[in-house]
């Protein structure tokens, strides 16, 4: 057991992020990071919603939803009611109790997120065709973003032996 | 766990390689636990080491960020100093337990 995981170890992580909700791009994060920290090499495609989390205006406003989450809890425990979420200001409000929460397990802020991956040598791509669609330019990117892809592009790069893709 | 033998020294490690009691660890046996990393130690390299082993005998919980902000080294610095996974290497040519945080 111990040799098979040897003879496999991972070398390579491309990730996909489609989405803008706080979780969606927070697992994305957390597994890029995760790669670099093991010495993997890690490479990001952020794309339609997704972009979000990459573009300057909207980086740090990303939410979660309350509306149509059946994950969702009160505090206590007890099942969060939809119809609290549709309540202005319920959905910052608990989005930035989760950004507390994670904070305190020394989670960061996405854009510092973005400088520990690429710090350890992760890469960060931004999909062509949904900047085309929601008209973002590169300068609306993160300094982070090291380029704008298509998609064959982007599975060029994420090629070679014992590498995966996951799209979160 | 099993006994190793580091620059003369005994010290029991466990089965990935990290000694198990961090008080037998000294300067000289990182120097050997870093060849086996194939890193040679300079002080920047101790600076980092001592500061992940006193926040380890306080307790906490070290991660890359926690690091990086140590006005030691930056994040940048501390994946230089350690390619290939800089908070496990540093953690076991340290001679603390292998990092359990996913950060």
């Amino acid at each position: 057991m111990e040799n098979n995981k040897k003879e496999h170890k991972l070398k390579k992580i491309a990730l996909i992020c489609a989405k803008a909700t706080l979780e969606d791009v927070y697992a994305t994060l957390v597994l890029a990071n995760g790669a670099v920290m093991e010495g993997m090499e890690a490479k990001v495609f952020f794309t339609f919603f997704g972009l979000d989390a990459i573009t300057r205006k909207r980086m740090k406003r990303l939410h979660t939803a309350v509306v149509g989450n059946p994950g969702m809890r009160m505090p206590g425990g007890l099942p969060f009611p939809t119809l609290l979420g549709i309540i202005p200001g319920v959905e910052a409000g608990v989005s930035a109790m989760m950004k507390n929460q994670m904070e305190a397990l020394d989670i960061p802020p996405v854009d510092e997120f973005l400088d520990m991956i690429t710090a350890g040598g992760g890469e960060i791509y931004a999909c062509k065709l949904a900047m085309d669609m929601f008209k973002l330019k590169k300068e609306d990117l993160s300094e982070h973003v090291k380029a704008v892809l298509t998609v064959g592009e982007f599975y060029e790069l994420a090629g070679g032996e014992d590498s995966q893709i996951i799209f979160t | 766990m099993a006994t190793k033998s580091y620059a003369g020294v005994n010290v029991e490690v466990n089965d990935e390689g990290y000694l198990t009691d961090p008080s037998q660890w000294t300067p000289v046996i990182a120097k050997e636990l870093a060849k086996e990393e194939n890193i040679e130690l300079t002080d920047k390299h101790f600076e980092v080491l001592n500061f992940i082993r006193e926040e380890h005998a306080k307790g906490n919980v070290l991660t890359i960020r926690k690091v990086g902000k140590s006005g030691v080294v930056d994040i940048k610095g501390f994946y230089d100093l350690f390619p290939g996974g800089p908070l496990k290497k540093a953690s076991k040519i340290g001679g603390i337990p292998k990092p359990s945080s996913c950060v």
